[in-house]
């Protein structure tokens, strides 16, 4: 998938990830995809969750060779 | 519309439990809610600078010695061993990239949770406005977590 903006989240362990996807979501324009990439795999069920509670659109999650990248889409501020 | 409240009671002042409040804080404040967190008795620690002792007479200056404040000096609640359990702990912590309960405080701070110290404890202990860091946003008692436990989302003691 084809990303905007991408977050490097590797190596860090939860909550981080989604700590710094709140605060990376806000240099975001509406439409504009970010790209969370993490070795945690809590990120697979805790970033749908994150955006179901924001309300942002969370388009999917990758898993390639234990590395997991997340995709959301900013569709409000 | 008014953000849900999610309000936790931080009683403990063991590193571990409050290393788990302070998660639970800083993921909900990210999930967009206004959190609230009331310490109080030995949770009143994560908040006090690091000195010798406070209070007004002997017996609180003795039990503010012997319980020492600061974010970095929190036992363990098992395997304290005198220390060497938090030691290894926070050396751990570290090798996993998880923040440190003082690094907790300062992102809380800036995600906007709002820390809120029990006023009971404070007179109880002999404690000062000056034995705690700065940012603290209200001094307060019961009935003014029991209201935000109210008006609350998810309400937690720990």
């Amino acid at each position: 998938m084809k990303a905007d903006v991408t977050l490097d989240c590797f190596g860090l362990l939860c909550p981080m990830p989604i700590i710094s996807t709140s605060q990376k979501i806000k240099e975001l324009k509406i439409g504009q995809i970010l790209e969370v990439t993490a070795t945690d795999e809590g990120i697979k069920a805790d970033l749908p969750a994150w955006c179901k509670a924001t309300g942002q659109e969370f388009l999917g999650v990758e898993e390639k060779n234990g590395e997991f990248f997340a995709y959301v889409r900013k569709v409000k501020e | 519309m008014d953000k849900e409240k999610f309000n936790i009671v931080v009683f403990s002042g063991d590193l571990d439990k409050v290393l788990a409040a302070f998660i639970l804080a800083t993921t909900s404040a990210s999930m967009g809610m206004e959190v609230n967190m009331f310490f109080t008795f030995w949770g009143l620690n994560v908040l006090r600078k690091k000195k010798l002792t406070s209070g007004r007479n002997i017996l609180q200056k003795m039990m503010n010695f012997m319980n020492m404040g600061g974010a970095d000096r929190l036992p363990l609640s098992k395997f304290n061993m005198l220390g060497l359990g938090p030691m290894m702990m926070k050396i751990m912590m570290k090798q996993s990239k998880i923040p440190s309960i003082e690094e907790f405080v300062r992102m809380s701070k800036d995600l906007g949770v709002k820390m809120i110290a029990c006023t009971t404890t404070f007179s109880f202990m002999g404690f000062q406005k000056d034995d705690f860091i700065d940012g603290i946003d209200d001094f307060a008692g019961a009935a003014t977590f029991l209201q935000l436990v109210r008006e609350g989302k998810i309400s937690y003691f720990i």
